[in-house]
């Protein structure tokens, strides 16, 4: 280290660090996981908007089902793909609340899509926070409902066939549709830009709880390195060529 | 004109040495060390340190915000 480096490095010259709304347990999640940068994206917001004290996560069965040992909120676990359903129970018990869902593909749009649906067609105060990987990352890089194409997973060795396994889901899409949802869009987190765009998705999502505005759902299209058996660096390029086509990031909804 | 010059601190037993802050970086200061952390990762640090303008782009990009930016007016 330079003597002039070392100049740098005090309080007074600091930009970014770790916000203190995360924990200091170290993350279960493999090298690059999408989940890790969602998760701090959540954490600056609710610690930005002072809001620590007044949010509850639910978190779902999937990777991110430990979340609760990484966000230093209150949490509660819910079975899988059950999150919106026990968010509603939240929300409407403790309407002064900030409650959101954390959820991935395989937990909110297989196993749990009708309380998913149901949660955003009664319009429910709550945010729903959908990482998006195209694949069951958990249990071994099975097929999920929003596996692309010809994608190559355990369970589709030859690559997703429509014929056999339909078509890849665009499930925020179908949520756009339903008049409980007030804000739904669709972020990444791949790139700097990227992960600003998304953080500010999230920031409005939790404003619009206390503007009362109706579900907000935001899914983030992430990769999933271990699963895609790709380098997490080679995983977001194939998430650019590959998953952007299907999955176009922007705002769909906005009332 | 302005001028600025970064550093940055990785907390090199947590970093997983998932290489994308390397690549976020537009500066070309980090890459991954020959040495490996307790946990078998090559982790991140500057290799070219002269170069860091404090943009934080690394510490925004990294999943498991290991990374501190600091950034400094030195004109
Ligand atoms: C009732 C029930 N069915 C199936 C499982 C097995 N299981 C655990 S996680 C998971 C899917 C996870 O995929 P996803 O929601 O996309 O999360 P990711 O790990 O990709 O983030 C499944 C099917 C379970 N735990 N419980
Ligand atoms: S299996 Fe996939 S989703 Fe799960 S932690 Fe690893 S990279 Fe992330
Ligand atoms: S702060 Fe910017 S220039 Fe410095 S190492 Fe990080 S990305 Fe590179
Ligand atoms: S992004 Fe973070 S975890 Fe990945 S190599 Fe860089 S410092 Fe390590
Ligand atoms: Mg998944």
């Amino acid at each position: 280290m330079t003597v002039e480096t070392i100049d740098i490095i005090r309080e007074e010259n600091l930009v970014y660090r770790k916000t203190p709304a995360l924990t200091d347990n170290v993350m279960h999640y493999c090298p690059g996981c999408s989940h890790g940068v969602v998760h701090k994206l959540v954490a600056e917001v609710i610690e930005e908007t002072g809001i620590r004290e007044q949010t509850i996560g639910v978190s779902p069965v999937g990777c991110s089902v430990l979340a609760y040992n990484y966000l230093d909120i209150d949490w509660a676990e819910a079975a899988h793909g059950r999150a919106p359903a026990v968010a509603t129970g939240i929300s409407r018990l403790h309407p002064e609340k900030y409650v959101f869902t954390y959820q991935g593909d395989g937990d909110l749009a297989s196993i749990g899509t009708a309380e998913v649906m149901h949660a955003c067609n009664r319009g429910e105060n709550i945010v729903i926070i959908f990482v998006n990987n195209a694949i069951y990352g958990m249990t071994g890089g099975q097929m999920a409902p929003t596996t692309l194409v010809g994608q190559v997973t355990s369970t589709t060795p030859y690559g997703r066939d429509v014929k056999l396994n339909g078509f890849p889901m665009k499930i925020t899409e179908l949520l756009a549709q339903l008049d409980g949802t007030g804000f739904v869009t669709r972020q990444a987190v791949h790139t700097p830009l990227a992960i600003r765009k998304a953080k500010n998705a999230i920031r409005k999502a939790f404003e619009n709880t206390k503007k009362d505005k109706g579900t907000s759902f935001i899914e983030i299209v992430g990769t999933c390195s271990s699963g895609w058996k790709m380098t997490p660096v080679d995983a977001n390029r194939w998430m650019v060529e590959n998953m952007f086509p299907k999955y176009p990031l922007g705002d769909i909804k906005d009332i | 004109m302005a001028k600025f010059r970064g550093a940055v601190v990785v907390d090199a037993e947590k970093c997983k040495g998932c290489d994308l802050c390397v690549v976020a970086c537009p500066a070309g200061v980090l890459s991954l060390a020959k040495e490996v952390n307790g946990k078998g990762y090559h982790y991140s640090e500057m290799a070219r340190p002269e170069a860091c303008t404090g943009c934080a782009n690394c510490g925004l990009v990294c999943p498991d915000a290991v990374i501190t930016v600091y950034r400094k007016n030195i004109q």
